[in-house]
Formats: structure tokens, sequence, C-alpha cells
């Protein structure tokens, strides 16, 4: 689960970092670095959520939770 | 989606009959959809909440997917974010991409447990939640009155999208008020009374269609587009150096092509803060409670970027404009920069693509003016009629109240928009996205602690509420020097300039802490909790939950806490 946390604060922490992408160059297909990476983003990110949603499940079925169980 | 424009401006020539045909056939089509939607997965009454405004709770993933997609990116959207990239570059519009894409992660990491409590407990809003974790009034009031004052100018805004498509097609002018909006008149008459009828599976049956059209307009105008104006490197070029000519009236550059030294924490902050308020919105959170089970919202949070690909796509569109020379003059001849996009596909495409493209957008407003207009109602007949004005109202009842809010929600919007300045909608929009984000820690850091206690939360909320609306007061228009004019000020400490939302947030969240520490040691009761940790992680696979279902499928017993803990508030 703590690894699922972390893919998930990866994207926001990679974007938040707003100087690391206000670039021009390299440029692909004609676009500023800045447009195709933030482009780019979007399906790391969701790579990411769908590899954290895997591994909340398989940690979902190995405990057999009571009521009452906080996880 | 909240986009932060400053206004500019279009020029229409006459109807455009073929554009227009087109416009209407498929808006009539939409509109036996969600006539017909009330039949889809039908439930034997839809004479209660679940079932009116919830769609039943069983929506699956690709519902799901349609349908929060429908809702978070707007006609509004669609029109204002290209037109705050082609009137002032990358700041103001490109922030919609790193926004999308942040969301997602967010709101996997809370979204289920709210899905799960509220599956536990039958609620319906945010403010229900608030209500059962601390079993406080006050609290549950302040964060229904914010969804719903924050939701009503949003609805007023799909309403702007609409009729920038009417105008570009040469539709709303004249100066006889009736002829001249007689047809956003006509288009929400209709969304009216199929969502009056339908319910929540209105928009869900749309989305499908607005869906399909929105990415086949854009994936076609991405394709088609940049050819005709150059390529890309002529696209660029021509952004880059609209972006660095003087504006007149300020003396400053007219806007950002890639965000410069200085802008990086406008840039940063306008996406974190739009993206922790999008779901704090009433109309965000009935599109994911209505999907049938907590991963449902999570296999989301992995497609629906999907959309935001979409979306930055279409901010391009905004420059291809540029590049392509449009002129966006509205019917009294102003320059409009909201119309530039019907503009651009009037310019670039045949006529009768022109009009898919304009179905494409109004459509687009009908899904999430309908599901707004569901929040909102819901919001008001739980949080409001049944807590304060009718507390042993029943089930049936509350639909009913629920039903006729939908229809003076939208009389309002349609009101709003026709009597007042567009510039009022879109400066409450603004104010919206402020307020909702105040609501974030009341909501969701109680989904994960109850130890922030209520009172600091409130009193955090509130000052939250009052630092944001002065702080976006005074912020002016550099040209016209009216208030409202923007949602960027410095933020105190830092020096750079940010988004005000954000920087309410934080001292909202301090004085909460601060008073939390002060009331925690003074011993001031932190009210009565009925929920339990097990309510945040209950899905639909398990046993308990089922038993839950089956007895939410009748919808006989009134609403309250039906698990039967003992321990727990008694139900209401």
């Amino acid at each position: 689960m703590a690894l699922a946390a972390v893919l998930l604060v990866i994207p926001i922490i990679a974007l938040m970092w707003v100087p690391s992408y206000t670039s021009d160059a390299p440029e692909l297909w004609g676009f500023p670095f800045f447009f195709w990476y933030q482009f780019l983003w979007v399906f790391i990110c969701s790579a990411l959520t769908w590899t954290a949603y895997k591994l909340t499940l398989s940690a979902r079925g190995l405990s057999s939770h009571k009521v009452g169980d906080d996880r | 989606m909240t986009p932060h424009v400053t206004l500019m401006a279009s020029d229409t020539s006459g109807i455009n009959g073929v554009a227009l045909a087109v416009l209407i056939v498929l808006f009539l089509l939409v509109t036996v959809a969600g006539f017909m939607a009330s039949r889809f997965k039908r439930a034997e009454s839809l004479e209660s909440l679940d079932e009116w405004g919830l769609g039943g709770r069983k929506f699956g993933t690709w519902i799901t997917w349609f349908l929060l997609g429908g809702d978070l990116y707007t006609a509004y959207t669609f029109v204002a974010v290209p037109a705050a990239m082609f009137a002032t570059g990358a700041v103001a519009g490109f922030f919609a991409v790193p926004y999308t894409i942040v969301l997602y992660p967010i709101i996997f990491i809370f979204m289920a447990r709210l899905w799960s409590v509220s599956h536990r407990h039958g609620y319906v809003t945010t403010a229900d939640f608030v209500r059962g974790r601390y079993d406080d009034r006050g609290l549950s009031l302040a964060v229904a009155v914010t969804g719903f004052v924050a939701t009503m100018p949003y609805i007023a805004l799909q309403l702007v999208g609409i009729q920038a498509v009417l105008e570009v097609a040469g539709l709303g002018g004249g100066d006889n008020i009736i002829a001249k909006d007689a047809p956003l008149f006509i288009a929400f008459a209709l969304l009216a009374a199929y969502t009056y009828s339908s319910g929540l599976r209105a928009p869900a049956v749309i989305a499908f269609v607005k869906d399909i059209l929105i990415y086949l307009v854009i994936i076609v105008a991405i394709v088609y587009l940049p050819g005709q104006v150059g390529g890309w490197d002529a696209i660029f070029g021509a952004a880059e150096e609209k972006m660095a000519t003087t504006n007149e009236a300020t003396g400053a550059p007219t806007g950002s092509f890639i965000p410069g030294a200085g802008q990086g924490w406008a840039y940063a902050t306008l996406a974190l803060g739009s993206a922790l308020a999008l779901f704090m919105y009433p109309h965000s959170i009935t599109a994911s409670l209505s999907s049938s089970s907590r991963n449902t919202i999570r296999r989301n949070a992995a497609i629906l970027p999907a959309y935001s690909f979409v979306l930055g796509l279409l901010a391009l569109l905004g420059w291809v404009a540029i590049a392509a020379g449009t002129q966006p003059i509205g019917l009294d001849g102003e320059p409009n920069a909201q119309l530039v996009i019907p503009q651009l596909f009037e310019d670039m495409f045949p006529a009768w693509f022109a009009g898919v493209a304009f179905a494409a957008i109004a459509i687009g407003a009908l899904v999430p003016a309908a599901i707004m207009s569901i929040a909102a109602a819901n919001t008001f007949s739980r949080n409001i009629y049944k807590e304060w004005l009718k507390k042993d109202a029943t089930p049936a009842q509350e639909a009913k109240v629920s039903k006729l809010m939908s229809l003076l929600v939208k009389a309002f919007a349609l009101i709003f928009v026709l009597t007042l300045d567009k510039q009022n909608a879109i400066n409450f929009q603004l104010l919206g996205g402020i307020w909702m984000l105040q609501t974030f820690p009341v909501i969701v850091f109680s989904l994960f602690t109850r130890w922030f206690h209520r009172y600091g939360l409130l009193v955090g909320w509130a000052v939250g509420m009052v630092y944001g609306t002065v702080g976006a007061y005074n912020v002016k228009n550099p040209v016209t020097g009216k208030a409202f004019g923007g949602s960027l000020d410095n933020i105190p400490g830092i020096g750079e300039l940010g988004y005000i939302a954000l920087t309410a947030f934080v001292i909202n969240v301090v004085v909460a802490t601060a008073l939390t520490v002060a009331f925690r040691a003074a011993n001031v009761s932190n009210g009565r909790d009925e929920t339990i940790p097990f309510d945040y992680f209950a899905d639909a696979d398990d046993p308990r939950v089922q038993k839950d279902l089956t007895e939410h499928a009748h919808h006989g017993d009134a609403y309250g806490d039906p698990d039967d803990i003992p321990g727990n508030a008694p139900a209401r």
C-alpha cells in the first residue's frame, strides 16, 4: 500500500515542479518540450494510477478483513 | 474545470443554414434519448433520491467513465480553455492539462473511502457525510451551502457555452429580447423536462452521444487543421509572436507562450488548487457516488486521463486559431475571445461538419447542466429541506423536492444569464472554485481522521472563505479596473503570484489545526461519530454490503443508518 501511495505522489511532484519543464527544446514533431512533456505525463500518470489500483486489489485479496478492522 | 479567462472577443456573418440544421437534428436526437433514458437500467420506481438522483447507484466502469467525463469536461471548458490560450496564453489556459492530470491520483486516494462510507450509510451528498461524522448540523450546513452556491453560476456558464455556439451559428440576434433568447430558452426547457422525468439517467445516456461527438470533432480538428495553417511550427510560431507583443492597455506582454521565470508558482498553484477543488463540487460527487462499486472509481482514475489528453489538444486549438487568423467578433460587433473555437470551426470546416462541432459543444453543455442541477437539488433537499425545514420528510417527499429544485436552479441560471452581464457568471464561477476548495479539509481530512475538531474546521472554513473572497475582489482587471479581474494574487511570505484559492486553503488548514489543538486541550466535545472504521473499506463484494444493497433495493424505509451496529448514532 505504501508503494501505491508513492506511485500516486510521483506525478503530482513532477508536474508541480514547473521549472523542470518550462523550456522550448528539445522539440518533438514541432511541439516545444513544455507541451509534449505534459502530454507524455497523461500516459505516465494513467499507467501509475492503474498500477496503484492493481496493488490495492492484491493487498485487499491477501487479508481477510473483519468488521471493525482498519486497514 | 475552472478556466481563468480575461475576456477579449467575434465576427459572425449571418445564419449558417446547413450548420444550424445539423445542430438542430442532433439536438433533437439527444432530447428523445433524454426522455427515453428513464428506461435505462430501469428500477421499479424513480420516487427516491437513490433512484432519481443517483441512477440507482449501479453505473459500471464505462458508464461512469462517460458520465464523469461528460460531467467534468463541460461545454464552458471547451469554450473557455482555448479562449484563454488564444487571449493570454499558456499560464491561463494550458494549466488545465497538469490540473486534470494530478486530479486523478488525488481522487484515487480519497474517493473510494467516500464511496464506501456513503454506501454504508445512505449518504447522497458530502454534507450528509459531515453530518454523520460529527453529528454537527452547522458544519454540515456550511458544506451544503458552499456547494449549492458555487454550483449555481457553473450551471449559468453552461448556458454561456450554448450561447457562444448559437451566436456563431447566427442565432440570437435582433433587438427583441424574446426572439433573441428563444433558442436558448427552448434548449433549456427541454433539458429541464427530461432531467425532471429521467433524473441522473438522462445525462448518463446523453453523455455517450456528447463524448463521442467531442472526441470525433477534436480528433478531426487536430489532424486536419494544422495542415491548413502551415503545420505545428507555424502554429507555435504565431502564438509565440502574439504572446510577446505588447498589450496596449496594460503595457505588458499580451500573454505567456511558455510560463517564464516567476510564473511557475502561478501555473502550479492554479493546477493543484483547481484539482483539489473539483471533486468537492456536488456534481462531481453525484457522478462518483452513482457508480456500482468502490473500484469503479479507482479504475476510472486510471482511464479518465484520456479526457485530459483531449483537453490539451483542445487548448492548442486556441493557438491554431491564432495561426489561422480567426477573428472572434460577437453579434454586438465587440471582440469576444469566448467565440474563438466555434468561429474557428465555422471558418475552417465545411458547413455540415461545423454543425456537428457546434452540436458537440451545445450537447456538451446539457450533461453537466443536468448533473449540476440534480446535485444542487439533492444538496438542497437532503441538507437544507430535510435537515432544517421538514425533519420527517419521507424518501418520496425528498425526491419530489429535489425534482422541483432541479427546475428552480435551472430557471435561476437562465434568468442569471439573460438578465445580467455574462461577466457576473464568470466572476461567480471564479469565486466558486475558491469557495469549494475551502470545504476540502472538512470533507477529505474527515474521511481519514477525526483528529480535527468540528469547530476548528468550521472556523477554518469561514476564514478561508472570507480571505478568498476578499482576495479575489481585490484583483483588479488591468484594462477595465473592475473587481474580480483574475484568480492570481501575491502569496504572502513567498512574494510570487499564486492561485488565491490555494493560499486561502493553507490559511484555512492552519487555523483549523491551531483551533483543534485548543479545543482538544479544553476538552470541547467533537460530536458523535455514526461511522466505524470498517465503513470506509466496504465494497460491493462484501456480504454485509450486499445485505445493505438488498435493503436499499426496496426503498421502503426512511433514510438513516442502515447497518444496525450498536453504538452508532440513531437513525435520523
